[in-house]
Order: structure tokens, then sequence, then C-alpha cells
């Protein structure tokens, strides 16, 4: 059987031949090309990826058990001995659920974009730059995913942070969206220093073995040869009392983790997410809640090999995934931009992610990444539409009662509402609870338990302040002025048609593969082949649990007690009784500041890091270092005092400023060569 | 089938080498017995395609190129002063080609990007520039120590007028200040030149300047430099000090930079693109080519401190650069910054880092070339480089800030870009023996990207506050060629680098052996990996062989999905 498919490469091509024909033509041709060659070009590109990708994955599930991956060399990318790295791409069942993802819900988002970006009349060619940008973005994540080596997989890493880049501040006229999509872009560069570091030491490690590779499938197969290596500290940071050494694959997880923090925003990098918000709507539903932020996710599993080796490390993940959670769920309960809830509902939901990975259900990881992306990008997208109907207000404060002028945004909005709020039998409800089952099975995990009562608690969080976000925006009665309110409208088809597709696979995707439990007692069992865990336990292999079937129910009932729970006090306060929002909001004033303040954390790194730094930057290093110690006591000292002896004792020779020195010097290299002959010959 | 196939291989390097001279010198004939007189444009013109020629010879060079010698290749060699052991001996290796194609690449460009620009004293300024052209490709081809020598002294005279005649107002001070840096380091070369020719006299009984030796007479290159003797009398330590500091003033390094910034903010746009683009690349190539080869045990010795002070360039130019106000500083610390790691490449000892480093001269002089140009198209429109004088550009300019922001994401790294390449490598092979060399130089790509994306929002981004900049006109076609000219190949390397690449291997790799064999052991020394010593991992119930992860997992499979 062969692995090698030439067809892989299609899917990555298609966007980037949309980028090079729109690019070329915004560089050297004048004004833009036609709104329809720009939707065609633009959509079409993707939505030819999906067909693609649709047709290969098929191919791949026909593939026998255990021998699921295709494997798509192009050439040798960069290779010095003993350094070595393909361009190649591999299509396997964790990277074909993400191309499916990618592709799928980015189709639906171009399509969206069309609708909401046919308003903006801010520049000429900004509709064709918008699209180009997109397709960019797809390009790069679609290498992300199907790289078959850390350095490709790093292409797209870094072209993913730079549409982020652009397209944050795509309305790049006011400061504001040009600060965010700048800032975006240097905290992942942190995170992307970790995410170096962990190559390097990977690289250097497997060549230590005898392998040097970056390669999936070699690091893979050479990867318990590294299990118990060791890394000796150097005796500068023997501080660290409690690690004289380290676990090898326990540090370089370390490093790539703090990568994937920067990408997936989790604490301590999550502060630029929610200021990425300043980009268009459809980028935010894009790029910031349903494809690049999972990109930390992905990697996690698809180096699971390693991180499954190095339990310091998962329980790191683990641990910062479940405080992510609950720390993002709480702040979102005060915010009042639209967008604002959504982005830290991400981070928070991103956490989710984590908490699974680290503990090692990297199938549970990917389900709720999967089933995320569809609601998350619902949610979005509904809040975009709300916002084109408001004409570009976000403030929650400002809206309510539009559930009558926006009927089909109000429905389709809801939908995601209660998925991610985890209702039963909803997407959201399955993959949270898989998420919640493996930390609680998770019993190598230190504090499992503790990670699971927080993943319990943020499950009702979560349902509190969706809740609270809907009924704000669309319950009740309105609070925009009369003249607003009677402005509003309903979006056009462009923008609902991707909303009620992706209403739809929020509701029901799990039906393409429920968990093992759900598929017994509602279908009777299923098979193997229907599940995803299974289907991705030969390309991450989430560690089997023992919890009884009857525990998984009482685990999901408690779970979705919480979630009631939630949704009961969101509907008491903000549906039913409105007048006590503001008591209770005074009650808790101390603690409501705190978060409506965002625990300051803005404010504390500005304070701690960025303000320092330039400080030293310009009063030490450029003014006292350079200007001073260096030119004007170094160079032009020498200068001064090189002419004062040449003033005061050899003024005979003083013809001008530059001989003298000249003379100085050929002396002196006389001299010294008069020196070294002695000891040379 | 070009007319260039007809020059013989043993010319081809001389005619490539004189060719801009004998151009400005035919020039100066024919201006002298025409009346009326040339015209500007026709100077311009002629020099244009001279460089076109010139940059046809130098790819020319590559085709000819054989990459599996690691030795040089289309050798000249004729006496010149007889009996002093001085000849006229030419030579290329992977080392040198591509700093060579780079020249004869970026002279053009420079020359069609500032079409407009120089209006005073053309002629003189054309002359200038092909004359520097000459001296930079003769220093990289030049075989004979004398010569090298002559060239690189050359170099300086009109790189001084570029900026005495053509720069900003502080012109003189800077022209003065680079001139006497360098001066102090070339004097010093002399010295270490000298003394290396009587150190070799007296070893093999014969005077010759020839570097490399020729038809098994030996070369320099061949002499025993001494590493033993008391504390203060290591031959080789001092050589190799006169020689590193010759070459890390031009490089430059921390703390000789200082020169640096001085001379970009007052160079015109041509001499900075050339300076940054091409001269730097002097000081690298000098240390790969003489210093590390002929001293390898002091080089080794002191590579700690090379590498100290390579990690703090990067770091330290990045911080400066930070807080520069004009944009032409900006780029003149990032060149500090920059070359920092390339200095890191050549001192990891290694393959991997060695050829990061030579693709990362190739890089830089096009990425920072490229920068110098780009800013130099602003301000001939606006007459400033200040950050503060800019603001939304883009929406006035947007063709000219997506060729900057390509050639940003270039200078910072951004993979697929030809930054990334050189600087992974780099990194990836300093991290072998100096792992936390490397972890404070990657802490550059996070500086790196602040510098510029601050000074591209600024410059950029943002709502225009000037009136002034509200009616720029965006890049004539003109000046779409430079630009695209020039992202071609941050593309081209970055996408396929195996065509810079692999020409490079066979030289390093003798380069590598030499080092090796003139005393300098290049393995392991600093162990970072330390596998405790235990009976090696055995992955659980492993069949013999075949595809051991696979099966692995089918085995995992199958027992959970048995409970």
């Amino acid at each position: 059987m062969t692995h090698e498919n030439e067809a892989i490469r299609l899917i990555p091509l298609f966007p980037l031949a949309a980028v090079v024909v729109s690019g070329l033509w915004l560089l050297f041709a004048r004004g833009s090309m036609s709104r329809g060659a720009v939707i065609a070009i633009g959509c079409g590109a993707p939505i030819l990826s999906f067909l693609v990708s649709l047709r290969e994955v098929f191919q791949l599930t026909r593939l026998d058990e255990g021998q699921r991956f295709f494997v798509d060399n192009l050439y040798t990318w960069i290779s010095a001995d003993p350094f070595h790295a393909e361009l190649s791409f591999l299509l396997d069942p964790l990277s074909a659920v993400m191309i499916l993802v990618v592709t799928g819900v980015g189709s639906l988002i171009h399509i969206y974009s069309v609708g909401y970006m046919d308003d903006d009349h801010r520049e000429d060619r900004g509709f064709q730059r918008f699209f180009l940008y997109l397709n960019l973005f797809t390009f790069s994540m679609l290498m992300l995913v199907l790289g078959d080596n850390l350095l490709v997989m790093f292409v797209g890493w870094e072209g993913v942070g730079l549409c982020s880049y652009l397209l944050i501040g795509f309305w790049y006229l006011e400061d504001h969206n040009a600060m965010c999509g700048q800032k975006a872009f240097l905290v992942n560069r942190i995170g992307d220093f970790g995410f170096l570091l962990g190559i390097f030491l990977l690289f250097w490690a497997f060549a230590s073995v005898g392998s040097p590779t970056v390669e999936f499938h070699e690091m893979s197969a050479n990867v318990g040869k590294l299990a118990d290596t060791m890394v000796t500290l150097p005796p500068a940071l023997s501080f660290l009392p409690a690690f004289p050494a380290w676990k090898l694959l326990t540090l370089a997880c370390l490093c790539l983790f703090v990568g994937a923090c920067g990408k997936s925003a989790q604490l301590p990098l999550y502060t630029w997410l929610p200021d990425a918000m300043a980009g268009p709507t459809p980028v935010s539903a894009l790029i910031h809640a349903a494809t690049m932020v999972t990109a930390g996710v992905y990697m996690v599993c698809r180096m699971s090999f390693a991180f499954s080796l190095a339990p310091g490390a998962s329980a790191t993940v683990a641990w910062v995934g479940g405080l992510t959670a609950v720390f993002a769920a709480t702040i979102a309960l005060t915010q009042k931009d639209i967008k604002k809830v959504l982005a830290y509902s991400t981070v928070s939901q991103l956490g989710y992610m984590f908490l699974a990975a680290g503990s090692m259900a990297y199938s549970a990881a990917v389900y709720h990444l999967a089933t995320h992306a569809f609601f998350k990008a619902l949610l979005f997208l509904g809040a975009g539409s709300v916002i084109l109907g408001m004409h570009h207000e976000q403030d929650i404060d400002k809206m309510g009662g539009l559930r009558r002028r926006m009927r089909w945004t109000h429905r389709w909005f809801l939908c995601g509402v209660l998925a991610i709020a985890g209702v039963p039998f909803l997407s959201g409800f399955f993959s949270k609870d898989e998420v919640l089952l493996g930390a609680f099975a998770a019993h190598d995990l230190p504090g499992h338990m503790a990670l699971y009562a927080i993943g319990v608690l943020t499950a009702g969080l979560t349902a509190f302040y969706m809740l609270r976000l809907h009924y704000r925006v669309f319950a009740g009665e309105t609070r925009a002025t009369p003249e607003v309110y009677n402005a509003v409208h309903e979006s056009n088809r462009w923008v609902l048609m991707p909303l009620a597709v992706l209403a739809a696979l929020s509701v029901g995707v799990w039906l393409l593969s429920p968990p093992d439990l759900w598929g017994e007692l509602l279908f009777g069992g299923m098979r193997k082949s229907h599940s995803l865990h299974y289907f991705l336990q030969e390309a991450a292999f989430s560690a089997p649990h023992d919890v009884s079937h009857a525990t998984e129910l009482g685990l999901a009932a408690l779970a979705t007690l919480f979630a009631l729970a939630g949704i009961a006090a969101a509907s008491f306060l903000y549906y039913f009784k409105p007048e006590m929002v503001d008591r209770l909001t005074d009650r808790v004033r101390p603690v409501y500041d705190v978060l409506w303040n965002k625990y300051w954390v803005d404010e504390i790194y500005d304070f701690l890091i960025v303000r320092p730094l330039l400080w030293v930057s310009e009063n030490v290093l450029y003014r006292l270092v350079d200007a001073d110690l260096i030119d004007r006591i170094g160079v032009n000292g020498t200068a001064r005092a090189v002419r004062g002896v040449a003033n005061r004792g050899l003024k005979f020779l003083q013809t001008g400023f530059t001989q003298s020195y000249l003379v100085i010097m050929l002396i002196g290299a006389l001299g010294i060569i008069a020196y070294m002959m002695r000891g040379a010959s | 089938m070009t007319p260039l196939a007809a020059i013989p291989d043993g010319l081809l390097l001389s005619v490539t080498v004189f060719w801009p001279l004998a151009v400005v010198v035919g020039l100066l004939v024919l201006e002298f017995f025409s009346s009326p007189r040339l015209s500007d444009r026709i100077w311009r013109a002629a020099a244009f395609a001279a460089s076109l020629v010139g940059f046809g010879l130098t790819l020319e060079v590559w085709a000819r190129f054989d990459p599996t010698v690691g030795g040089m290749q289309l050798v000249q060699r004729t006496s010149w002063i007889e009996g002093y052991g001085i000849n006229y001996y030419l030579g290329i290796d992977g080392i040198s080609l591509f700093l060579v194609v780079l020249t004869g690449f970026l002279l053009p460009i420079v020359l069609l990007a500032c079409w407009n620009d120089v209006v005073k004293r053309t002629k003189q300024f054309v002359f200038f520039m092909l004359a520097l052209q000459t001296g930079m490709l003769g220093a990289f081809v030049s075989l004979n120590l004398f010569l090298f020598y002559v060239f690189w002294e050359v170099m300086l005279i009109p790189m001084y007028f570029l900026i005495g005649i053509w720069g900003g107002p502080r012109r003189i001070y800077a022209t003065i200040k680079f001139f006497i840096y360098t001066m102090v380091g070339s004097l010093l070369m002399l010295v270490g030149i000298i003394v290396l020719v009587y150190m070799h006299r007296a070893e093999f009984n014969v005077l010759t300047l020839d570097y490399i030796g020729f038809a098994g007479a030996p070369g320099i290159a061949d002499t025993t430099v001494r590493m033993s003797g008391d504390v203060w009398w290591k031959t080789q330590t001092w050589l190799f000090a006169a020689f590193a500091l010759a070459f890390a003033i031009k490089v430059p390094m921390f703390p000789f930079h200082t020169w640096l910034p001085d001379a970009h903010v007052e160079a015109p746009t041509p001499a900075s693109a050339i300076l940054a683009g091409i001269l730097l690349k002097l000081g690298t190539y000098g240390f790969v080519r003489f210093a590390l080869p002929l001293f390898p045990a002091a080089a080794l010795e002191y590579a700690p401190v090379m590498i100290t002070l390579a990690v703090i360039g990067i770091v330290y130019g990045a911080c400066v650069a930070m807080v520069q106000g004009d944009v032409k500083k900006l780029v003149a610390y990032s060149s500090v910054s920059h070359l920092g790691f390339v200095m890191l490449g050549l001192f990891a000892f290694n393959l991997t880092g060695i050829e990061g480093s030579l693709l990362q001269m190739v890089n830089h002089g096009i990425s920072t070339g490229a920068l110098f140009i780009l800013v130099g198209m602003i301000y001939e429109r606006r007459h400033t480089r200040e950050i503060s004088d800019f603001g939304g550009i883009a929406h006035v300019m947007p063709v000219f800030a997506t060729f900057f922001l390509i050639t940003t994401m270039s200078s910072i790294g951004l993979p697929a870009l030809n930054g990334f390449v050189g600087e992974f490598l780099i990194l990836v092979g300093v991290f072998e023996h100096y792992p936390w060399a490397a972890v404070c130089a990657t802490s550059g790509v996070i500086l790196g990207a602040v510098y510029m994306l601050w000074m591209v929002r600024r410059v950029f981004f943002g709502p225009i506050v000037h009136e002034a900049n509200r009616k720029l006109l965006d890049l004539s076609l003109r000046e779409k060629l430079v630009a695209s000219a020039l992202v071609v190949p941050m593309i081209w390397i970055g996408v396929y680098p195996s065509t810079f690449l692999r020409p490079m291997d066979a030289s390093v790799r003798t380069l590598l052996a030499t080092i090796e064999a003139r005393g300098g052991e290049t393995g392991s020394r600093l162990a970072l990996v330390q596998a405790l010593p235990e009976e090696p991992p055995v992955p659980e119930a492993l069949p013999e062989s075949g595809e051991p992860a696979q099966l692995d997992r089918l085995d995992r499979l199958d027992e959970e999905s048995g409970e």
C-alpha cells in the first residue's frame, strides 16, 4: 500500500494561487478587480480546498486501520548537515479533522464576508485586500495543520500570525486597530521564542540518539530512546533546587507549550486575543475563534508522543488550561462589548481544550476543538450580524429587544448559545463532557479532581455569561434610542446562509461521531470506525480510562446541573428580574471592579515589562553606553588623547587631522611588528 | 549561448572584477575626447547598462562554478611583483561565490533606485560607484594577501567620497569616523599579515603572500602558527586578535559599531544600500576566509568571547534600534543586531551554523539593502526620515507599503522568506555547543519584531496627521521594478534555499576539515545532553523491526479495544 498522495498539495495550493493572482493584481494593476472576480477567486479557493479535503479524507478512511496516513513530499526545503527538513504534507486522522474544520468553516466565513464587507467603503481596494488576506490566512493555516514536520508547521504558525496582524489592523487608519494588530504579533512572537527553542532542543536530542530529525513520524518512532534522557542545567541556574536535572522531553515540551500559550491565548500570554477584536468580525470568527487560536491545541496533540512521555509538561498544560478556563470565564461575566464577551469565552474554551490535552485525552481536546469551531464561529458571525444591523454598535448596554428586528439572527445565535452552554444533546454538551471525563479519569495528573471541579464550575459560569449576553442583546425592551432601534435591520442572505449552516452543525454535528457512551445508549453501539476517538487514536494516542458507564452518566448529570444552574441564574437576573442586576453589582462592587478591569493584567505588563525595557534601551544602552561610553570616552576620547600628545610632543608631525593618526598608528604598528618578529622567528 | 561564454575560465574573474572600472575609465576617456561633453544621462545609462552586464558576469561565474569541488575554482595567477611573493591571484569557492553574485546583483538595482536621486556631480558619483564595485569584487576573490589588502583599502576611498560629497549635514564627521575606525583595524591586520609572511618564510623557506598554495607550493594558509608558549606569548592568540579586530570593526561587532549609525545616517541612499548590503560582509567574510582557518585553536579558545559579543550585539542592537526616531538609524542598529547573528553562526564551528551564516550574509545584503532603498524612496518624496513625520502612509502609498512590509517580514525572519532560513540554521548550529547563547540570541527574534513593527505602525498606519503626506505619490514603474527585483530573491531563498546552500556544502566542509586539521577540534566540547547510564529504554512489547511506531500503536489500539 502506498502512502504517497500527490493530491494533498492541492489543498493549500488553491488559496495560495488566489493570493498570488490577487496580490500581483494589487501591486501592478490599476484599481481593484471587479467585485464578482474578487468573490469568485476569494471564495472559490477555500471551497475548492474543502472539496479536495473531503475527497482525500474519504480516501483516508478507506485505508486500513493503523495505517491511515498520506504523505506528500514536495522537495527538500532546508538542509545543512545534520539539519534536514522536507517540505512535505501529512494527512492523518488528526490533520484530517483540522483541514475539514479549516476549509469547511473557512469557506462559510469567506461567503459571510461577502455580505459583511459589502458596506465597507473606507478604501477603494479594501474588499479585494480583505479577501487576499483571508486567502493568505487559509493557506497558512493549511500549512500549519498539514505540515509533516515541525518546521513546515512553523511556517504556517508564523504565517497565520502575520495574517492575524494584517487583519486585526485591517482598518489601519485608526491607530487603535493598528496597535491591537501589533500587540497580537508581538505577544505571539514571545510564544514563538519558546516554540523555536523547543525545536532546537528536540532536534539535537534526536540527533544525539542517531536520528537528527524534526519529522513527526520519525520523532514518534524514536521518542522512546529519549524517555529517560536528562538535561543538566548550567551551574548559573542551580538556584532551582527542585530541579537539579530536567527531563529533556519535559523541558522541550514546556518550550513548545510556551508557543502554544501564545498562539492559543493562554495564561499568561492571552492578553492579545481580546484586543484582536478590533479586526472585522468575520476575522474574529475565522481566526480568533474557529481556527488559528486552536493551533496550539493542535500542536500539543500533534506532539502527543512527546507530551505523553513528559508527565510534568502535561500537568503544566492541564493546569494552565484549567486556570485559564476559569480565569477568562470570570472576566467574561462583566464585559459589555459583545465581541469582548465572546473573546474571553474563546480564551476560556481554549483552556478547556488544553485541560483535556494535558489530561492526555487528546481525542477529547480535538472533539471540543471541532464543536467549538462551529458554535463559536456561529456566535461571532451572529454577533457580526447584530453589529451590522446596529450600524457598528457593539455595546450590549445599548442593545436589547433585537429579537423582534432580527428574527433569523436571533434564532441562529440562540442555537450557538445553547450549544456552548452545554444544554444536553447539543454538540457542546458532548464535547464538554468528554473534556471533563478526561480530567476526572487522569489519575496520574496531580490535582486532577481539582481540575475537574474547576472544569465543572467553568461550565456553570459559561452558561451564565452566554445567556446573559443573549438576554442583553435580544430579550426584553430595547435600550437603544428609537432612531437607532428603528434603523436596525436584518442582514442580507450572504450573512444569514452561513449562520444557518453553522447553527445546524452546532446542534447536530455530534451525530457524525457521538462519544462511545452515548453512541451505545442512543444507537445501541456503533462501529468503531465511526468514533472520532478511535479514528484519532493512531495519530494522537489518548490514554484509556477506567470509568464505568454509570459514573460517566453521573458526571454528565453533574455538569448539566451546573450548566442549568448557570442558565437559570442568568434567566432570573437578566430576563425575569433585570432590575436586580444593578443592586447585585453594587453589593459585590470590589469583585466586579476587578473583573471589569480584567485583573489589570495589561497595565501590570506595561508597568513591569514594556516601560522598563524602553527606559533601559533609551537611557542606559543608547545614551549611556553608545553615546557616552563608547563614542565620547572611547572613540573621541582616544582621538583627543592622540591629538593632545601630537600637539605637545609631536608637534612637528601635526600636519592635519587624519594624517597624524596614520603616522602614530604606523609607528605603533612597526613597533608591534618588531616585537612580534622576535617571537616568531 | 551568451557572448559571456566566450571568456576563458582563467580570465573570467578578472573580467568580472575589472569590468566596472574599465567602463568608467572608458567613459572618462570618451568624455575627454568628445565635444560637447557627454551628458549626465549618458553616464547614468552607460553605468546602468555596465552594471547589468556586470551582473551577467557574476551569473556566468555562478554557472561555471562546480558545486562538488571544495577548493578554489576559476583560478587565475600571474606574477605581479617578482621576488616578494606578490602575485595577481584570483579564485572563488562556495564561500565567496554568493557574495560576488550579491555584489553583481545589488549594483544595477542601486543605480536604478537612485536614478533621479543624485543630481549633483552625477558623473563623479557614477565613477565612484563602479570603482567601489571593482574594489569589493576584488576583495572577495583575491587569494594573495597583498592583493586582498590592496582591494580592502581601495574600497574605502570611493566610499569615503560617496559619503563625504553626497552625504547629509554631518557627513564630514561621519566619513572621518568611518575612515579612521576602519584604518585602525586595517593596520593591525597588515601587521598580522607581515608577521605571517615571515613565519611562513621561516617554515618553508620561500617568500610568498599567496594565501592558498598554488601548484603544490605552500601558501600562507599552511603556516604553522604556534598556540603553545607561556600565557602572554601565544602567537596564534595575538595574530587572531589582530585579524579579528580588523574584521570586527568592519562587521561591525559590539562595541566597535558606533561608526555605522553615523555613516548610515549621513550617507546618501545608494551608499547606504551598498554599505549595508555588501561592504559590511567584508568583515564577516574576513573571519570565515582568514581568521578561522588560520588561527583555529585561538578562534576556538576565544569563541565564547566572540559569541558573547555577538549575542550582546544582537540584543543591544535591537534594544537601541527600538528607541530611534530616525528610520535610517533604526535600520543601521538593526544591522548590528543582524550581523551579530552572522558572527554567532560562524563561531558555532559546525556546518549548519556556518552555512546559515553564509546565507544570512546574502539575506542581510538583500533585506537591509532593500530597506535602505525603500527608505530612500520616501526620503526623496518627503525629505525627512523622522518616524514622527509620517503616519498613515499605507493609505496614500499602498504599493510602497506592501513592499516595505514584505521587506520588514524578511528582515524579522518570517518563515518562507529569506531571513528565517539563515537565522534558523545559525541558531540550530549554535545550539549544539552553546545552547545558552542560542537561547539569548533567539530573544532577538522577539526584539527584532518589536522595533520593526513599531516603526511600521508609526510610519504606515494610524491617521494621516501631516498634510504633506496626503498628496504623496505611490511608486512609479521604475521604483516598482526595483522593489520587485529585491523581493524576488527574498521569496526564492525563503522557499527554495537549496539553490544557495548546495554550492556552499563542499567548500564549508573543506573549511571545517582545515580547521580541524590545523589544531581545533570541532567535535562536541560542551555536552548538553547527557543520557543517564541506564539500559536503553525499550518501548513495551515491540515486534522485531519494521515500523515500530505504527505497529506499537496498533497493539495499543487492540489492547484498548479489548477491554
